[in-house]
C-alpha cells in the first residue's frame, strides 16, 4: 500500500529521520513504537505530507502510495490527504456541530444535497461506533462530547472522505482507559476496509491492535541525539517475542516485560 | 507572628513592625484610591456632560434626537442630521476597512511570508495607528480628496441615477471621510484579528488540511468562523474609534449638517461639530446643545465599547 | 524486494494523486492569496504616501528657525521675509504634554500597582479595570469637552491648563494598561523572595517589582506621551491657539497639532510651509517613539526567555 525507500527527513539542516525503508501492507494495522524523539511521528507525518505544515521540511528518498511517488511535483496535496487520512494525538474536532464536522470533508470535495450528506454522516458515525451515542444530537456542538467521543468523531470525520489509509498519531494518549479500549476496538474493526498506521507509546496497545510493528530508535551514544532510525520491522508477535536486534529486545523487555 | 523567637526586646520589635505595617497599609489605601480615581474620572465625565447639557435637555428634550435642524442663529438645535453623518461615515468606513483588515491579518498570520518579512510588515501596519489624526486630515485634504475627486465625478456621471451618487461632488464629503476613517481604524481591526487568529489552536488548521482542505478553504470554513466573535470585538473597537474620530473627519467631510442619500455630498459628524463650534460658542443654549451632542456621542461610544469589551472578554474566558 | 501490492493492481494510484482540484477550488485559492496581498499593499500604501508627502513638503523648510521663531505675519508687498517658525507651538506642546504627564503618570502607575499587586480579583479592581478599558475608548474630543466644562467654563478663559487636563485624562488609561501589563510580567518568585528577606510591601513594590518592570513601564509611558503630543481634538477648544508665546498656564496656548488644524486652510503660503514642517516634526516624534518602544519591548522579553 505504502512503500518507503531510503527515506531521510530534514528539518532545516537537521537530519530528523534517516534511511527508513519499509512496505506497509494493505488492510492491516501497522504500529510504530520507540522512545520519544525517535522520529516515529515525523515519519508518520511524512506519509501524507502534513508535516510540511508545521515547519519547512525536506525529504530525500522515496515514498510511494499505490505505486505513485507522493513527493512528485505533480502530486496534488489535497488529493493525497483524502486518500491518506490522519487522526491526531489530541482530539481536534472543529468548533461546530457534530454533523458539520463530519460533512466538512465531503463538502470540500463537492458533495452537495442533504440526503447524500445525511447518508454519509450516518455511515461514518456507524463505522466509528459513535452513531448510537450521538444520533439524537447531531446539531449540537462537537466540543460538548467527551474526549473519547471527540476522538471517535475525528476518526468518523476522516472516514467520511473514504480514505484508503488512516494514519494515527498516538490517538489514545489523551484518553482514559475505557475510551482507549473503544478506540482500539474500532481500529480492529476498521482494518477490514482500511490500511492503518498507528504511532503509539503504549507497547501493549501495539501488541493488541497491530499485525506489523516497526521499532524506531535514536542513537544516543555520541552524547547528542542522532537522527531517528528504523531498527526493526516485522510481524508484531515476532518483534515482541523474538526480536532480532538487541536494541529492540532491550526496549521491548524494559517497557513490556 | 514569630514573637519571642528573636532575642530582641519585644517592645522595640513590636513598634517597628506596627509602624512598617501601617506604612504598608497606607500605601495600599493610597494606590487603591488612585485605582478608584479612574472610575471617578469616568463618572465625572458623564456627570459633567449631563449637567452642562441640562439647559439644552430642558429646552429640547428628546426632540433633540429627532430634529435635523442645527441653526445657531435661531438657536434651534437638533442632532439627527449630525448623528446620521456620524453613523453613516463610521459604518461606511467599517465596510471598507473590515475586509482589508482581515485580509491584512491573514496575510500576516498564515505562513505566506517568512517571519523576517512578516514582522516588519506587521510593525508598519501598527504604525498606521500611531500617525496623528490631524496629519491624516492634512494628507486627506491635500492628497486623498484630489485623488478621489475624478472617481467621484465619474461615479456621479455614470451612476448618478443611483441615489448614493446622485449629487455632483464638491471635493470634501461623506465618501472621502469614510475612506480616511477606514485607513485610521484598519490597524485596530487588523491587530485584534491577528491576535485572535494566532491563538486559534493549530490543530484546527492541520485537521482541515488533513481532510483535503486548501489553505483558503481552511481559513473560510474553520479559522474565520472559530475566531468570529473575537474579530467582531475588534470590529466594534474599530467602530468606536471611527465614531469618535475628530480631526481628520472634520477636515475632509465638508461640515454640512444635512441628511443626504448621496455619498458625494458633504456631511457632518458629532465630533466634527464639536471641533468646529465649541471654540466660538458663547450662547448658553448653544453650549448646552453642544454638550448634549457630546453626551450623545459619549453614550454611543460607551455602548459600542462595552459590546466590544464583552466580546473580547468572552474570548479570554473561552481560552482559559 | 518489491512485494506485490494487491490494491495497486485494482486501482491506478497514479491518477488519484495527480488529478488536479476542480478549477473553481484552485481559482478560489489563488485568487484569495492575491487578494490578501493586494489588501496588505492597500493598507500600507497610505502610510508610505503620507510619509512621502510629509517629508517632501516638510523637510525643505526645516531649520533651526522653525523651532525658535514665531509664525510670520502675512507678508506685505516689498517687505523683507520675516523669520518663520512654530516656537510657540513647540513651547505649548511641551508645557501641556509635560503637565499632563506630571498628572497622569504618577496617578496611572499607582493605580496600576494597586491593580496588579494588591487587588487581583477584587471588586474594586474589576470596576477600575472596566473603567480603564471604557475610558480608553472614550473619544478624545469628549475629553476636550470635559476639560472645557470643568476648567474653561469655570475659569472663563481658554488655557494651557485646561488642555493639560484633557490630555491627562487621555493618557491615564494608556499608562494604567501599559504599567499593569508590565507589572504582571514580573515573576511572583521575585516578590516572594523580597518578602522572605523581610522587605515591606512598599519596598518590595518599588525596589523589586517596579524596578524589574521599568523598561515596560517606560515604554508604555513613552507611547502615552507620543499619543498626547499628536492629539488635536482635546486642545482645539481648551488651549485654543495663539500666534504668540504662551503667557502662562491660564492663557490660550499654541500647540503643534492645533497649529496644523488652524493653518491648513490658510491662503498664506508661509503658513502652509510652516504646517507641513510641523506635521513632519509630529510624525517624526510618534514614529521615533513607536520604534523605540518596539525595541524596548523586544529586548527584555527575549532576555527573559
Amino acid at each position: 500500500m505504502l512503500k518507503v525507500r531510503d527515506l531521510n527527513i530534514y528539518y532545516g539542516q537537521k537530519l530528523a529521520v534517516a534511511g527508513v525503508s519499509m512496505d506497509i501492507p494493505p488492510r492491516q494495522v501497522t504500529a510504530m513504537i520507540g522512545p520519544s524523539g525517535c522520529g516515529k511521528s515525523t515519519f508518520l507525518k511524512s506519509l501524507n505530507r502534513i508535516g510540511e505544515l508545521d515547519s519547512p521540511m525536506r525529504i530525500k528518498g522515496l515514498v510511494e502510495f499505490l505505486g505513485q511517488d507522493i513527493y512528485a511535483s505533480r502530486v496534488n496535496l489535497q488529493r493525497l490527504r483524502i486518500q491518506v487520512g490522519m487522526v491526531f494525538q489530541k482530539p481536534n474536532p472543529f468548533p461546530m456541530s457534530i454533523y458539520e464536522n463530519i460533512v466538512y470533508g465531503p463538502r470540500l470535495n463537492g458533495t452537495r444535497g442533504s440526503d447524500q450528506l445525511d447518508q454519509i454522516v450516518e455511515k461514518a458515525l456507524k463505522q466509528a461506533v459513535l452513531w448510537d451515542e450521538v444520533k439524537h444530537k447531531l446539531k449540537e456542538s462537537a466540543l460538548g462530547l467527551s474526549g473519547g467521543q471527540q476522538q471517535r468523531l475525528c476518526i468518523a470525520r476522516c472516514l467520511a472522505v473514504t480514505p484508503k489509509v488512516l494514519l494515527m498519531d498516538e490517538p489514545c494518549s489523551a484518553l482514559d482507559p475505557i475510551s482507549t479500549l473503544k478506540v482500539e476496538e474500532l481500529i480492529r474493526d476498521l482494518q477490514q476496509e482500511l490500511t492503518i498506521v498507528i504511532v503509539t507509546h503504549n507497547l501493549q496497545q501495539a501488541a493488541r491492535v497491530a499485525q506489523q510493528t516497526a521499532f524506531f530508535s535514536v542513537d544516543l551514544s555520541q552524547g547528542v541525539a542522532g537522527p531517528g532510525q528504523l531498527i526493526e520491522f516485522g510481524p508484531t508477535r515476532q518483534l515482541f517475542e523474538s526480536p532480532k536486534d538487541e536494541r529492540t529486545r532491550d526496549y521491548v523487555m524494559g517497557r513490556f516485560g | 507572628m514569630a514573637q519571642g523567637v528573636a532575642p530582641l526586646p519585644q517592645q522595640v520589635l513590636g513598634t517597628g513592625r506596627s509602624l512598617r505595617r501601617r506604612v504598608d497599609q497606607a500605601f495600599i489605601v493610597v494606590t487603591g484610591l488612585f485605582a478608584l480615581l479612574i472610575v471617578a474620572v469616568l463618572l465625572t465625565i458623564a456627570a459633567q456632560l449631563a449637567y452642562q447639557a441640562w439647559p439644552a435637555v430642558q429646552a429640547f428634550g428628546l426632540s433633540f434626537l429627532t430634529s435635523a435642524t442645527w441653526d445657531v442663529i435661531d438657536s434651534k438645535f437638533g442632532v439627527l442630521a449630525i448623528a446620521y453623518g456620524t453613523l453613516v461615515s463610521s459604518l461606511l468606513a467599517l465596510l471598507l476597512a473590515v475586509p482589508v483588515s482581515i485580509g491584512v491579518a491573514l496575510a500576516l498570520t498564515e505562513d505566506f511570508l517568512p517571519a523576517v518579512v512578516r514582522t516588519p510588515l506587521a510593525f508598519l501596519v501598527e504604525l498606521l495607528a500611531a500617525v496623528p489624526s490631524v496629519v491624516y486630515g492634512l494628507w486627506g485634504v491635500n492628497v486623498l480628496v484630489p485623488l478621489l475627486f475624478p472617481l467621484m465625478e465619474w461615479l456621479n456621471l455614470k451612476f448618478g441615477w443611483i441615489p448614493l451618487f446622485s449629487t455632483p461632488p464638491q471635493g470634501p464629503g461623506m465618501l472621502p471621510a469614510a475612506v480616511v476613517l477606514s485607513i485610521m481604524i484598519l490597524p485596530t481591526i487588523a491587530a485584534i484579528s491577528r491576535d485572535v487568529l494566532s491563538v486559534l489552536p493549530t490543530e484546527f488548521r492541520s485537521a482541515s488540511m488533513a481532510l483535503g482542505g486548501t489553505r483558503w478553504e481552511t481559513i473560510f470554513r474553520v479559522l474565520l468562523p472559530a475566531g468570529a466573535s473575537g474579530i467582531l470585538g475588534g470590529v466594534m473597537l474599530g467602530l468606536g474609534r471611527a465614531l469618535g474620530e475628530t480631526m481628520a473627519v472634520t477636515m475632509v467631510i465638508g461640515n454640512a449638517p444635512q441628511i443626504s442619500p448621496s455619498l458625494l455630498d458633504p456631511a457632518q459628524t458629532i465630533a466634527s461639530l464639536l471641533a468646529t463650534q465649541f471654540g466660538e460658542a458663547s450662547e448658553p443654549l448653544h453650549v448646552g446643545a453642544l454638550m448634549y451632542a457630546a453626551l450623545v456621542l459619549f453614550g454611543l461610544t460607551l455602548l459600542v465599547n462595552m459590546i466590544a469589551e464583552l466580546l473580547v472578554r468572552t474570548i479570554q474566558l473561552e481560552r482559559t | 524486494m518489491h512485494p506485490v501490492d494487491p490494491q495497486g493492481a485494482e486501482t491506478d494510484g497514479s491518477k488519484i494523486l495527480v488529478e488536479p482540484l476542480s478549477w473553481d477550488r484552485t481559482l478560489f485559492n489563488q485568487f484569495m492569496t492575491v487578494l490578501a496581498f493586494v489588501f496588505l499593499a492597500l493598507a500600507l500604501l497610505p502610510l508610505l504616501a503620507l510619509l512621502f508627502e510629509v517629508l517632501r513638503l516638510g523637510l525643505p523648510n526645516l531649520s533651526l528657525e522653525s523651532f525658535t521663531a514665531l509664525p510670520a505675519p502675512p507678508p506685505l508687498e516689498g517687505d523683507p521675509p520675516e523669520p518663520n517658525g512654530f516656537g510657540n507651538a513647540i513651547q505649548g506642546t511641551l508645557i501641556m504634554v509635560g503637565l499632563a504627564s506630571l498628572i497622569s503618570i504618577p496617578a496611572g502607575v499607582l493605580a496600576a500597582i494597586y491593580l496588579s499587586e494588591f487587588a487581583k480579583g477584587s471588586q474594586i479592581a474589576a470596576w477600575s479595570r472596566f473603567a480603564t478599558n471604557i475610558l480608553s475608548g472614550v473619544p478624545s474630543i469628549v475629553m476636550g469637552v470635559f476639560a472645557y466644562a470643568v476648567i474653561v467654563l469655570s475659569t472663563k478663559t481658554f488655557s494651557a491648563f485646561a488642555g493639560s487636563v484633557a490630555l491627562s485624562v487621555l493618557m491615564l488609561p494608556i499608562v494604567v494598561r501599559a504599567t499593569e501589563g508590565a507589572l504582571n510580567l514580573v515573576p511572583d518568585s521575585l516578590r516572594q523572595g523580597a518578602v522572605a528577606l523581610g522587605a515591606t510591601k512598599v519596598q518590595t513594590t518599588f525596589l523589586v517589582v517596579v524596578a524589574t518592570a521599568l523598561p515596560g513601564i517606560v515604554t508604555g509611558v513613552l507611547l502615552a506621551v507620543a499619543r498626547a503630543a499628536g492629539e488635536t481634538a482635546p486642545l482645539v477648544f481648551t488651549a485654543l491657539y495663539t500666534d504668540l508665546w504662551s503667557e502662562g498656564l491660564f492663557s490660550p496656548t499654541a500647540s503643534l497639532s492645533v497649529l496644523i488644524f488652524n493653518f491648513y486652510n490658510d491662503p498664506d503660503p508661509n503658513r502652509i510651509q510652516l504646517l507641513w514642517t510641523a506635521a513632519l516634526i509630529l510624525v517624526g516624534l510618534v514614529l521615533f517613539t513607536s520604534i523605540l518602544s518596539r525595541l524596548a519591548i523586544r529586548s527584555p522579553s527575549t532576555q527573559r526567555r
